[in-house]
């Protein structure tokens, strides 16, 4: 403000000087021009994602209208897969992804947390690093990986040392027994949970360890002064303070486990029934797409993509929620 | 006041439970994940031999073969997908840091963005089918790069945002008030001071899309022989991995033991080669 007043109070002379000369103009209108193209250039860009998302919403749902149209909004509790006579039902698909999303989640999070407490709070300095990029990087390694882990080398071990003594055990069991029974070749629900739980662990833990790491010290340093113990530090300070981000933490991977496709094809065992106990096989939504949709055609076709539908539409709700919470927990850290 | 001892010493107990807990998670964990990267390990490595690299995916119950033309296949559709998405994200993410701070839409992009990265890819793969597979009627490797494109572009889009927000805003101060118009300040002074960031985005959008298998089953599908034509279904490591691993021929099982080796290996050395960008980046 005062640069402009001393400016307009200058001597003639200086005006002058400053006069824009046309070809000044001239340069100034097309920065103008150049900053405007730029400007709706990269606008126009960043919103081909949201296309995206709408594209993905409109087709998808296109696509599966036939099939919502045949059977209604019971198309998502019928249970029934059958091909030839064609009765659909996404009952099935769906209770084994969530299913399967579920164990691999009570098995990943005690875990996730656990790896996340030693990392920020018990890890010896010189180690923190390198853990936490190994547990980084094993985030990253591809879920067909895991998938194959589980085929070839889980499977096998999983029958023999754990389906066939748990079932002796337990099997007869009044109540719960019914929960170990059917075959115990390795594959099913339970198989398939436990390889997605740790084809997320090294995800959630990474998710984990970060939202750990905004509590202030100086919060955790007046509890250690109070004479905590690290682990009522952890219980009473670090995870009230970052209770949304290991929420918003625990459902993004949940989003990952419900859309994985690969690891869980491989050992859930793919049969289209309902799955009676823990070690009967079933499918998911996406192991279902993934085996069905090369030889599918016309109605089958859009059935699969109902199902398709039917994923995207759950695991938005969910990512969304995460997000949101993960949002809340950043704000949090600004205080 | 009179000193718990019966207090003090539940209070220490339960902390010992709960750090030896953690202590063993954080060892289950390390055990689990170094048993897969061992059992890949040696089942990739005795499947290593040359012919992978020079013969083509082996017919059903012939012997040998290799995956040479999914290898190639592979790298097309990565290539041709960060050629794709480069630019898109980049200016995309220069659009989200340097214009769209506060605005509505900006938000709104930021949030789905956000939501993409961790979309069921499987889903992507379906979407993409719908609107470049069924309407030209084939499967091709073009189908194959843009449900990659889809995957990579939000990673590079939220990289490259957040490695500009790093930038401080002195710099971009100093170039405005050299008279600099704002797209000249944006590409050549805060894209090159990110510059290293940037590339850190675009190496892990590269390792992410280099083992994704399920948006491939529908787009680019697969090719028994050695093809480079973009336009007809194309090989890939992913999909030749999936299909051998579950046959029953013991020398396909071998190859998509020796292409799951190739495909962890070009990820976690992609992931490697990364951190060390960022890391240069940090010490200067």
């Amino acid at each position: 403000m005062s640069v402009g007043t001393t400016m307009s109070s200058q001597p003639v002379s200086v005006k002058t000087t400053d006069a824009p000369t046309p070809s000044m103009v001239s340069i100034a209108k097309r920065q103008r021009l150049q900053d405007i193209v730029f400007h709706r250039l990269t606008q126009s860009l960043s919103l081909l994602v949201l296309v995206a998302l709408l594209g993905i919403i409109v087709s998808l749902f296109i696509y599966a209208w036939p099939a919502f149209h045949k059977f209604g909004i019971q198309f998502i509790w019928r249970a029934e897969w059958d091909i030839i006579n064609e009765e659909f039902g996404a009952a099935i698909a769906i209770v084994g992804t969530l299913a399967s999303a579920g164990i691999a989640l009570l098995i990943a999070v005690p875990l996730a947390f656990g790896i996340a407490l030693f990392l920020t709070e018990t890890c010896p300095v010189w180690l923190r690093r390198p853990l936490g990029t190994a547990v980084e990087l094993l985030a990253a390694v591809p879920s067909i990986i895991y998938g194959m882990f589980g085929l070839f080398v889980f499977a096998p071990l999983f029958a023999d040392h754990f389906q066939v003594p748990v079932q002796k055990l337990l099997g007869s069991m009044p109540l719960i027994g019914f929960l170990f029974g059917g075959s115990t070749n390795g594959f099913g629900i339970l198989a398939a949970g436990i390889v997605l739980a740790f084809m997320v662990l090294p995800f959630v833990a990474a998710v984990m360890r970060d939202v750990f790491e905004i509590v202030p010290p100086i919060l955790r340093e007046s509890a250690y002064g109070l004479g905590c113990t690290t682990w009522e530090v952890v219980r009473r300070v670090v995870l009230p303070y970052t209770q949304k981000g290991v929420i918003g933490g625990v459902m993004l991977g949940l989003g990952r486990a419900l859309g994985e496709t690969m690891a869980v094809t491989f050992v859930i065992g793919n049969a289209n029934r309902m799955p009676t106990s823990l070690f009967s096989p079933g499918t998911s939504i996406a192991s279902t797409l993934a085996n069905e949709f090369g030889e599918a055609a016309d109605f089958h076709l859009s059935t699969l993509f109902a199902l398709g539908f039917l994923l995207f539409v759950i695991t938005f709700v969910v990512l969304s929620a995460a997000k949101i919470m993960l949002l809340r927990a950043e704000k949090a850290k600004g205080l | 006041m009179e000193f718990n001892q019966q207090l003090y010493k539940k209070r220490r107990r339960s902390n010992a439970i709960g750090l030896t807990l953690s202590l063993g998670a954080m060892a289950l964990g390390l055990f689990v994940l170094l048993w897969i990267l061992s059992v890949l390990l040696s089942n990739g490595f005795a499947a290593l031999d040359w012919n992978m690299f020079t013969q083509s995916t082996p017919a059903p119950g012939s012997d040998g073969g290799g995956l040479a033309n999914a290898i190639v296949g592979s790298l097309l559709m990565v290539g041709f997908t960060v050629l794709v998405s480069t630019p898109i994200g980049v200016l995309a993410g220069v659009y989200l840091a340097e214009y769209g701070d506060q605005s509505k839409t900006a938000e709104l992009t930021r949030f789905v963005t956000d939501i993409m990265l961790s979309a069921p890819s499987i889903v992507l793969g379906l979407f993409v089918y719908a609107i470049a597979v069924a309407t030209v009627g084939n499967f091709s490797g073009w189908a194959g790069s843009l449900a990659l494109s889809l995957i990579a572009v939000p990673v590079v889009v939220r990289t490259t945002e957040n490695m500009l927000r790093l930038v401080p805003g002195s710099l971009r101060e100093a170039a405005f008030a050299l008279g600099a118009p704002r797209w000249k300040v944006s590409t050549m002074v805060t894209l090159r001071a990110a510059r290293s960031g940037v590339m850190t985005g675009l190496l892990l959008a590269v390792a992410r899309i280099s083992g994704e298998t399920a948006p491939l089953l529908f787009t680019a599908l697969n090719n028994q022989f050695f093809s480079t034509n973009m336009n007809a279904p194309m090989a890939n490591l992913p999909v030749v991995i999936f299909q051998f691993a579950l046959s029953p021929y013991e020398n396909w099982v071998r190859l998509a033991w020796g292409g799951a080796l190739l495909i962890t290996l070009s990820v976690l050395i992609l992931n490697v080669v990364a951190r060390v960008f960022l890391r240069e980046k940090s010490r200067v």
